[in-house]
């Protein structure tokens, strides 16, 4: 697959604080690349650098074999962008916000007026072509910045947290156009903080924390690696506690429960069970939350 | 890459595409837009023209409403400029967001804020145009020569949306830009030879006038358009205007561009 997005040692700093530390992937052609990270990890920047918005302090980074601080106009014109901010301009209607978009990209009015159309269609927001900015709901607002990003037939969607403060609905819906447009061979980049639509829709993906990446792997494997394949929750007591270290089961502490990483939770619930007095046990399968916790840690980020 | 706040900024055809999408909100909404400078001509005219002017009646062997009909146009352009690229800029880059989503695409930043500076100076066009047939209604105009505002119009607005952009561009919030607008634009408006001649003022303040307020240039060319009493100093104020607005431009893209490229 040819390789779309290439960064190595890509570091950038803000009035000396180091918002991306010296961070390499690459995004092959046709991906869907997540970025997850707790807040201030440097996943919008590295999105900002990506869109040839904010130029790196050092370091190399490449979209589509071109420099974002040589041919920004070049990159850009191939790149549809989602940006975490709802920056949509209030003076327009909804088509009226798109066609001015299109203008940006040297459309023509008249092919412009027709993917408004299309996409208003792809967004299910055909009802609201002149309906004003003000009148939306945020999960409308969201697919419009969504279709705003598709009027240039992107073959490279950079997309910073798109569906946040979405209701399921409204998340649901772009899900299932993100994977439409993966099907018809784009490459999507992404950050979010929801880590159930990261292991959805990503194939592959990053952790940062800090600026670095921690880790890097598809969602499955991720899981596998850094915490096992299930999860044995039990309530935190001492009884619990003095067991599990006598039983040396491994266990790590979150908040009033204790969890244990296993292969087989089948086998942990048994023993904990027979040989410790507990009433209650809750197994379930390991997700990408369990990894992200375990690297990032739990304590509250700015 | 480094650029100083000097170096010219890299301008690329786009941004009349900035340029456009302010002109069709102003048509969108054109009802608002051209009353103001219509109604502004006629309250002007009435109550210093023939309210004041009654008392004064002539100023340097001028009817007094014929002295100021060209400060009011003066200042108009003056407004309308600094004014749509102070507040109106501001507005569009800080709440709405509006810069950053435009150059997310092929535009950069500098064809943004140049088509900002370009729209600042046809407002200036767009008032004189709409006040110019007010005046002549009254005939406190001359024509055709009076006509020739109307490119300037264009060169002044572009000046003082330069200054105005570099106000917005280092401003902290939108109430600072409260101090250009009471300590720059207010004062400049009384003493740039507009309602009485620059030599009523002390020597000093003459030469000050001259030296660092940019309407008492515009508002002596343009006295000169609508008397019609053109003179060899036409230059002189040109030249001002002209390098001014060249260094106040490239300034205010650069200011812009350190802001909003981190």
């Amino acid at each position: 697959m040819p390789v779309i997005i290439q960064a190595q040692d890509l570091t950038k700093t803000y009035n000396g604080v180091v918002a991306v530390d010296g961070i390499g992937f690459t995004v092959r052609a046709g991906e869907v690349f997540g970025f997850l990270g707790p807040n201030g990890a440097g996943k919008t920047t590295t999105m900002k650098m990506i869109a040839c918005v904010s130029p790196r302090t050092s370091g190399t980074l490449s979209v589509f074999g071109m420099d974002p601080e040589r041919q920004p106009t070049e990159i850009k014109q191939e790149i549809g962008v989602v940006p975490q901010e709802t920056n949509l301009d209030p003076d327009f209607t909804c088509s009226g916000n798109l066609t001015t978009y299109a203008r940006y990209f040297d459309i023509p009015a008249p092919e412009a007026q027709k993917r408004a159309r299309d996409l208003l269609a792809f967004v299910q927001l055909e009802d609201k072509r002149d309906v004003l900015i003000d009148k939306l709901s945020g999960g409308m607002k969201r697919r419009l910045i969504l279709a705003r990003a598709l009027i240039n037939n992107p073959s490279l969607l950079i997309l910073d947290e798109p569906t946040i403060g979405l209701d399921p609905q409204a998340r649901h819906l772009i899900w299932e156009r993100l994977r439409l447009l993966q099907a018809q061979g784009n490459t999507i980049v992404l950050t979010t903080h929801y880590l159930d639509e990261a292991a959805r829709l990503c194939d592959r993906l990053v952790i940062m924390d800090h600026g670095k990446i921690l880790v890097l792997g598809t969602p499955a494997d991720l899981v596998k690696q850094h915490v096992g394949s299930e999860i044995v929750e039990v309530e935190k007591t001492d009884e619990v506690l003095a067991c599990l270290a006598g039983q040396k089961i491994p266990y790590e502490v979150t908040g009033d429960m204790v969890q244990v990483a296993t292969e087989s939770a089948r086998d942990v619930a048994k023993t904990l069970l027979d040989s410790c007095d507990i009433k209650k046990v809750i197994t379930r399968p390991a997700t990408l939350e369990d990894v992200f916790l375990k690297l990032t840690g739990r304590t509250l980020r700015e | 890459m480094m650029t100083t706040l000097w170096s010219p900024p890299r301008i690329s055809r786009r941004a009349i595409k900035v340029w456009r999408r302010n002109l069709d909100v102003f048509v969108k909404t054109w009802k608002v837009n051209f009353f103001p400078p219509f109604i502004e001509a006629f309250l002007y005219l009435f109550a210093i023209g023939l309210g004041i002017g009654t008392y004064v009646g002539v100023i340097e062997g001028i009817p007094y409403v014929n002295y100021i009909a060209p400060a009011i146009l003066a200042i108009s352009i003056m407004n309308s400029a600094f004014f749509e690229c102070t507040y109106g800029s501001y507005v569009r880059m800080y709440y709405q967001k509006s810069f950053d989503a435009i150059i997310a695409t092929p535009l950069s930043i500098e064809d943004v804020i140049a088509g900002q500076l370009l729209w600042g100076a046809t407002r200036s066009v767009i008032s004189v145009t709409v006040m110019l047939p007010v005046f002549a209604a009254f005939g406190v105009i001359s024509f055709p020569a009076s006509l020739l505002v109307i490119p300037l119009a264009f060169l002044s607005g572009l000046m003082f949306a330069g200054i105005a952009m570099c106000f917005t561009a280092i401003t902290p919030g939108i109430d600072t830009l409260n101090y250009p607008a009471f300590l720059f634009i207010t004062p400049m408006m009384l003493f740039s030879g507009t309602f009485f001649p620059l030599t009523l003022l002390p020597l000093f303040f003459q030469y000050l006038a001259v030296a660092i307020l940019p309407l008492t240039h515009l508002v002596a060319i343009t006295r000169m358009f609508t008397l019609p009493a053109v003179t060899w100093t036409l230059g002189l104020h040109l030249v001002w205007i002209i390098v001014v607005t060249a260094i106040f431009c490239v300034l205010s893209i650069n200011l812009m561009r350190r802001r909003l490229i981190v």
